[in-house]
């Protein structure tokens, strides 16, 4: 009837959100966008991207592709010295991008004691440390070398780790067997209960395991154990209850089958049972496995690692190759445990924001109502962090799912330009270490991912792109 | 003396959001001065100037929050400084109720709403070009009610709209009215055969609104931001506008709003209404009715004028109930008998149009000197904004009065403490207001206005002229009402308000 200036107008609201009550009199369609300003970048880095839109998307494309495809199995297990490329006696990996030693915070610099002595090479603490700022041991990233570790994330020679093997794409990732909670290396113990341990894995569990392993007739495919636990409340980053029980379940009558003598097969049963994170190591390994296959190709913007080292925040993209974008790592607004505060806290440390990465932890907090009280908020804030991730994501996986938003599949493959350029910042789920080493986790929360690196990866992948 | 503040890590809320934030924490019991802005560098460097900073400041950026307090008890601030924290949340938990409607970009807006025609931005001016293009290229019609946006960023802007067939409105367009929709700063009219183009914001407002009083109605009214009348726009979205109405079947009779354009610009409205038998009135404030000479025009005088013009031409009414000059000068007589002091007129305006309409009148009607922030060709320059001479009219939007407050029409803070000011002045005689109803302005004015009026009200008589509608959701009925009983005198356009206070002004004087 009327003449429409615009054709039947609807509107994109963006500022003012009172500007909105005409349209809802009116009923007027309309979006009201949030708006925030970019991450501060260059505005050369910015005609450049916007310029090559149609190849970044080409590019994209073909990564995400192949991570949506990848297929983790847990394959087996060996020492660290066996499997891992380039690992050798005086090597110690680590969490997050590389570090020094007088850079390293102090769990990461207990952690690192700790592997000395497991492994034999110092007596006791002092000499540890001389050895360690020598200059005779070398430190590398664990991601440099398809290995992934929570919190310090270290791994020394003779230590066992998982491997776990990309189906699809043929590419190995390993990580180490999760100790528990506690007094525990990851979070940078190094006393004699703790080498006991570590030992006891080593020497009774380990081989254990590796026969049972081993003596499946199917791998265990971890995506599917990964899938189920999402349903069942996981989100595999700070909650790994249903994957741990999956995984038992899995493993139990293989181990009773290969187990020396029932206490042994008890013994190593229990200790999974006990230990709430078992399959945290593993989520970590199978998303890096899924992830690594998109690494490298010219062109996509597509995060391909978050980790931090408790110093520095580490990204790498799969359009700048092997270069790591680094920024402070920052302390998580957190929950403590009683007796603690902020005050006791490491900033932010290890290579678990690998699930977020690949679409997990954080990204999947819808699934995980269970943990959203422990990290702090209520089943809103849990949807939220999933929807928001949503605008920073290049897919939604099309195997995890998240049976809250309609079994929508999870926000997979944070895109650099969409951070930067939305300023929204990944988010992750994770557990506190106490800034001293030893002391164990004293608190959980969520945090947001600094801008510093997702910035300077955009300038840089800009370079990358033709003008 | 303690400092209390904290950075808050990539948070990014918009500017009217921070300042009633501001004010709520400036309220706060203990606090006795506090700031509430974004990280930028010009911020920190204005918070060391203030005595506001601290070490941890340093490390903050454009895309951070920085929340400070001071005041004498560390303790006490601790808290407020919690409390001002918490305020931050309850948007957050808003988003959560609302998620439907809400995005964070124009990106999932449009996977929302992927038939959207139109983008309308209120984001600060630096970074509004660059999003405005992006909506560009995804085909939408934008309206920038930003300012702040360069020319060069507007030339470029319009000129690549205008290839796609897009307006542009703006930037700096308070105000519009498409398809019967009010945009922005826009009041509910009635809908009929007038369609509007206007440079000016305050300026559509008063015709659409005087129009639809008059019982005609809009059939668009397109806003198309100060500059573009310049020659450097060269009329862009202008002369797209007039295009439309030409072109538009509801529309029978064009009126065209601005200041005078640029000989380029007019020529080339000339031009193109000459392809129309419709016929076109024009108020250029401030040009001559020779000016329009030759060009097939109606002359308009003032926007009251303007409207009762537009009106006319769709046979309507004969003749104007605006100026009843036996009427209005018995009421400037009234208005004298309760004057008790003073000589001069104060006018405190909100409405940019509005202030130098009343320029243009009082300089006719030659009441002696006018002073003004944004004077007329007739009119000086106040060397001190804060500082009246003579009769002085103020446009209290502009940005000397704006920077880090929300415009006068919202928050209504800074113009009360001048109305107190010039009431209580020996010199004023007279004081001038507008109220501008409508969407997007105060909600509920007269709670904010009101009590300042009653005070003010001991030392001068107050004249206010009402912009609005019956249909706005103020309501204007009842405010003219409440008004009137407070001994205000009240009028329903400007050009009667200001041409009433001249000729108490005259009479005064002993000239009428």
């Amino acid at each position: 009837m009327s003449q429409k200036l615009f054709g039947n107008l609807q509107v994109v609201n963006i500022g003012l959100e009172s500007f909105n009550l005409p349209f809802e009199k009116m009923n007027i369609p309309h979006v009201q966008v949030l708006w925030r300003p970019s991450l501060v970048v260059s505005s050369e880095a910015k005609n450049i991207i916007s310029n090559n839109k149609e190849k970044i998307k080409a590019a994209n494309e073909l990564a995400i592709s192949r991570l949506q495809k990848g297929r983790p199995l847990l394959v087996g297990m060996g020492n660290a010295i066996d499997v891992i490329p380039g690992m050798k006696k005086n090597l110690i990996l680590h969490a997050g991008p590389p570090i020094t030693w007088e850079r390293m915070c102090g769990p990461m610099k207990g952690a690192v004691i700790g592997a000395l002595l497991y492994e034999g090479m110092a007596k006791n603490e002092i000499e540890a440390e001389c050895l360690a700022k020598s200059g005779e041991i070398e430190f590398s990233p664990c991601h440099e070398h398809q290995a992934v570790g929570p919190m310090a994330g270290i791994i020394s020679a003779s230590m066992p780790v998982f491997i776990v093997q990309n189906a699809e794409f043929g590419n190995f990732t390993y990580s180490t067997q999760n100790e528990g909670l506690g007094k525990v290396l990851r979070y940078g113990a190094f006393s004699s209960e703790v080498i006991e341990r570590l030992k006891w894995m080593e020497k009774v569990m380990y081989p254990t395991l590796k026969k049972a392993i081993e003596n499946k007739k199917e791998k265990i495919d971890l995506k599917n154990i990964i899938l189920q636990a999402l349903h069942m409340g996981d989100e595999v980053h700070n909650r790994n209850r249903a994957g741990t029980s999956l995984l038992y379940r899995s493993l139990a009558p293989d181990i009773v089958t290969v187990a020396p003598d029932k206490e042994t097969a008890l013994a190593v049963l229990n200790f999974m049972n006990g230990n709430d994170h078992f399959f945290l190591n593993l989520s970590m390994a199978a998303s890096k496995a899924i992830i690594d296959p998109a690494r490298n190709i010219k062109g996509s913007s597509l995060v391909v690692t978050m980790a931090r080292n408790g110093t520095d925040f580490g990204i790498q993209l799969s359009g700048t190759g092997s270069q790591w974008f680094t920024g402070k790592a920052p302390f998580v607004d957190a929950l403590y445990f009683p007796g603690y505060s902020v005050k006791d806290a490491n900033p932010d440390i290890g290579d678990s924001a690998i699930t977020e990465t690949a679409g997990l932890g954080g990204f999947a907090m819808a699934a995980a109502f269970a943990i959203v009280q422990f990290v702090g908020g209520n089943a809103d804030t849990a949807l939220n962090y999933s929807k928001q991730m949503y605008e920073i994501t290049l897919a939604e996986s099309t195997q995890f799912q998240i049976p809250a938003l309609n079994f929508r599949g999870t926000p997979t493959g944070i895109d650099v330009v969409k951070v930067v350029e939305k300023n929204i910042l990944p988010v992750i789920n994770t557990g506190v270490a106490h800034k001293d080493p030893g002391v164990g986790q004293v608190g959980a929360g969520v945090l947001n991912a600094p801008s510093e690196p997702f910035s300077k990866a955009y300038e840089e992948f800009s370079k990358h792109l033709e003008r | 003396m303690f400092i209390e503040g904290k950075v808050v890590k990539g948070r990014y809320f918009d500017s009217v959001f921070l300042m009633k934030m501001a004010r709520t924490v400036s309220e706060f019991e203990g606090v006795q001065d506090s700031s509430v802005v974004v990280g930028s560098a010009e911020n920190i460097k204005i918070l060391k100037s203030a005595e506001l900073f601290l070490e941890s400041f340093s490390e903050a950026t454009g895309n951070d929050l920085i929340i400070v307090l001071k005041g004498v008890d560390g303790q006490i601030l601790n808290e407020a400084l919690l409390k001002a924290l918490e305020l931050m949340n309850p948007k957050e938990n808003l988003s959560g109720k609302k998620n439907n409607e809400q995005t964070q970009s124009l990106e999932s807006a449009l996977t929302k709403l992927p038939k959207a025609n139109l983008a309308l931005f209120s984001i600060a001016g630096k970074y509004v070009a660059e999003e405005a293009m992006n909506a560009l290229k995804q085909n939408l019609h934008v309206m920038l009610f930003s300012d702040n946006v360069s020319l060069e960023d507007e030339i470029k802007l319009k000129t690549y709209g205008r290839d796609k067939g897009l307006f542009v409105m703006g930037p700096d367009c308070g105000t519009a009215i498409i398809d019967g929709v009010p945009l922005a700063f826009a009041n509910a009219v009635h809908r009929g055969p007038i369609g509007v183009v206007a440079a000016s914001g305050t300026g559509l407002q008063e015709v659409t609104c005087l129009i639809s009083n008059l019982g005609e109605g809009i059939s668009q009214a397109i806003g198309t931001g100060g500059r573009d009348i310049k020659k450097e726009v060269g009329g862009i979205c202008f002369l797209m506008g007039v295009e439309a109405l030409m072109n538009d079947p509801e529309t029978k009779v064009i009126l065209l709003v601005s200041k005078p354009p640029h000989e380029d610009v007019m020529n080339k409205i000339t031009q193109k209404v000459k392809g129309t038998t419709k016929p076109v009135i024009a108020l250029f404030l401030g040009a001559t009715k020779e000016s329009l000479k030759e060009t097939g025009i109606h002359y308009a005088e003032n926007l009251a004028d303007a409207a009762f013009l537009a009106v006319k031409h769709c046979n309507k009414i004969n003749h104007s109930p605006f100026f009843d000059l036996e009427e209005l000068k018995k009421v400037a007589g009234s208005i004298l008998t309760r004057a008790k002091k003073g000589q001069y007129l104060r006018a405190l305006y909100s409405g940019g149009t509005f202030c130098y309409e009343t320029q243009l009148i009082l300089n006719k009607l030659g009441v002696g000197e006018v002073f003004s922030n944004a004077p007329t060709a007739h009119s000086f320059k106040l060397e001190n904004n804060f500082q009246s001479i003579r009769h002085t009219v103020l446009d209290l939007g502009e940005d000397e009065f704006t920077v880090g407050r929300p415009h006068p029409m919202i928050d209504f803070s800074l113009r009360n403490k001048r109305i107190i000011e010039e009431a209580k002045n020996p010199e004023t005689m007279i004081l001038l207001l507008d109220l501008v109803l409508g969407y997007g302005a105060h909600l509920n004015p007269l709670a904010d206005l009101l009590p300042t009026l009653k005070e003010a009200l001991q030392y001068v008589p107050i004249i206010v002229s009402v912009t609005g509608t019956d249909q706005d959701p103020q309501g204007r009925r009842e405010i003219m009402k409440t008004l009137r009983e407070t001994g205000i005198v009240v009028k329903e356009s400007n050009a009667q308000a200001a041409t009433l206070a001249g000729l108490a002004l005259k009479l005064k004087g002993g000239a009428v």
